[in-house]
């Protein structure tokens, strides 16, 4: 059963960049297509980041466990969506130039979260192997993926500082996170009550 | 007697042969020829424009297609994004249409949009537009020099700003109902930046009248500047003696400047200035000081610090 279901997730999953490319074979993606799949992109990223941080509470508000399973699917694609984002940055923006690079992130703000929100996915899609959570062991593993948190936080601010004057989507998914983030800050005190409690 | 009366008597019928060929061959001429503007009787998007030609400050490089420029448009009275005004222009008016032109001037008058076009001979010209954001595309306009209209309503001596500003209705321009921007639309340029040669009133493309996403019937094209300055959809024109605060201005005046010249070397605060995407190129290009108009426009701005009048 969860099997398909983790089948079914990861196909789905795919969607958006199926998208992106029946619109790129159908002259769908508008007058300028690498503003249309840039933003697409990064639109996708912030959604499966905020994907993966809804397992925890989900599994808690459906009774379903098992959610946990498709976490790490999730995150991977989170990541898998960025590292695309940043190719034509990379590519066709700064043409692999390195310095121009270093200078683009210290110089502009937007672009130092962006950035900072892909390097701090990386040791997470780096370490996701059932192997490496051996290696390092379930408790530094799971320390060393909290780092999700100030991703997605970074991730929000990028969005924030990038856009012109409306500011209604970005605030949207600020909004989003603020309430997963509150939930596990809730959590924290809830559990530190109980416990002074006993 | 009742020519009208039932049993279809055609007018072949009743006028001599050649008569009637003759007369349907001259209403033939004149629905061609106003289709083709020489009798311009309505500024309906896509109607075609007579114009004297391509004028000498054209620039050879390849316009833009223009399904590009009609579906890629900022035109925040419309939404925010750049699909939305081809989607939703279609609400605007244009027909009736009058420009207020007001201030320090001898000849105030209310103009309308026919009287304006026939003010000044209709030129083609193909300039370069760079927006603030980061792209850029080659448009054949036609219109006719800001400077025409200037010295017909003969500026007093205080007149120092020429200030436009965008038609306020939020029935016909849903996106002013969202207070992104402070409505109506303003914008303005120095007398002497109005005055220049290259500053034009735009009433068409690609030698028709404006699509209403591209600001129809009547908008600014100051080629030099970014895309923000040439307002569209233009109903009031006041000379003024202190400088006026442009919308975008009053967005973010760490941002947008009252010059708005196009600089590689003055970053907009949130990104970079150096390098602009031709819509239709895929690698980026490099943006040119004042967008490749300097050798007209440079000695407008002799001796001013340019980092500090951004
Ligand atoms: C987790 C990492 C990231 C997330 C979640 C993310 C998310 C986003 C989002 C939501 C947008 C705006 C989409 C829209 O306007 O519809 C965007 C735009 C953009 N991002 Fe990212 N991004 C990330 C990383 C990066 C990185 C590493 C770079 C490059 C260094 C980058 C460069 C850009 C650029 C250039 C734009 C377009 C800005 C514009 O058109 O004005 N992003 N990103």
């Amino acid at each position: 059963m969860l099997g398909w279901v983790k089948a079914v997730v990861f196909f789905l999953s795919l969607a958006p960049l199926a998208r992106l490319g029946w619109l790129g074979v159908h002259g769908g993606l508008g007058a300028n297509p690498i503003e249309f799949i840039t933003h697409s992109l990064g639109t996708w990223t912030l959604v499966f980041l905020l994907l993966t941080l809804a397992i925890t509470p989900l599994r808690r508000w459906l009774h379903v466990p098992a959610l946990v399973r498709l976490r790490r699917m999730l995150g991977l694609y989170a990541f898998f969506y960025a590292a695309l984002h940043f190719v034509p940055y990379l590519w066709l923006d700064q043409f692999f130039d390195w310095a121009a690079i270093a200078k683009d992130v210290v110089k502009r703000p937007f672009i130092t979260a962006g950035f900072a929100a892909l390097l701090l996915l990386a040791p997470l899609a780096a370490t996701s192997t059932t192997g490496m959570i051996r290696r390092l062991g379930a408790k530094r593993w799971q320390r060393l993926h909290y780092l999700i948190y100030p991703a997605a936080i970074v991730a929000v601010l990028h969005y924030l500082w990038l856009v012109k004057q409306d500011l209604t989507q970005p605030l949207f998914y600020a909004a989003a996170l603020a309430i997963l983030l509150g939930y596990r800050v809730a959590g924290h005190f809830r559990r530190r009550w109980r416990s002074a409690d006993t | 007697m009742p020519t009208n009366a039932p049993g279809n008597i055609q007018p072949s019928e009743i006028t001599p042969r050649a008569v009637y060929l003759q007369r349907r061959r001259f209403l033939q001429v004149a629905a061609l020829s106003a289709a083709a503007g020489w009798l311009p009787l309505s500024a309906e998007a896509g109607v075609k424009l007579t114009t004297t030609g391509k004028s000498p400050l054209s620039t050879s490089e390849p316009p833009t297609p223009l399904k590009e420029i009609t579906h890629y448009n900022n035109f925040y009275e419309f939404g925010v994004d750049k699909f939305s005004p081809a989607q939703r222009a279609g609400s605007l008016i244009t027909h009736p249409w009058n420009v207020a032109v007001e201030g320090e001037i001898r000849r105030p008058n209310v103009y309308s949009i026919e009287t304006l076009m026939k003010l000044a001979p209709l030129e083609d010209r193909i300039y370069r537009l760079r927006c603030v954001e980061g792209w850029s595309m080659v448009i054949p306009w036609v219109g006719f020099p800001l400077n025409a209209l200037i010295r017909q309503v003969e500026p007093t001596g205080n007149a120092k700003f020429v200030e436009f500003t965008t038609l306020y209705d939020p029935e016909q321009m849903p996106g002013q109902r969202s207070p992104v921007l402070s409505w109506p639309y303003v914008e303005a340029l120095r007398l002497d930046e109005a005055m220049h040669p290259l500053t034009l009133l735009a009433v068409g493309l690609y030698g028709e009248v404006l699509p209403n996403q591209n600001g129809a019937p009547l908008r600014l094209v100051t080629p030099w500047k970014y895309g923000f300055k040439s307002i569209k959809s233009i109903v009031n024109i006041r000379f003024v003696e202190h400088r006026p605060t442009t919308t975008w201005m009053k967005a973010s005046s760490r941002e947008y400047g009252f010059y708005a010249n196009v600089n590689l070397h003055i970053d907009h605060p949130r990104w970079s200035q150096a390098k602009e995407r031709r819509i239709g190129e895929f690698f980026k290009r490099d943006t040119l000081l004042f967008n490749g108009y300097a050798e007209q426009v440079a000695s407008l701005y002799r001796g001013m610090d340019l980092k500090k009048h951004f």
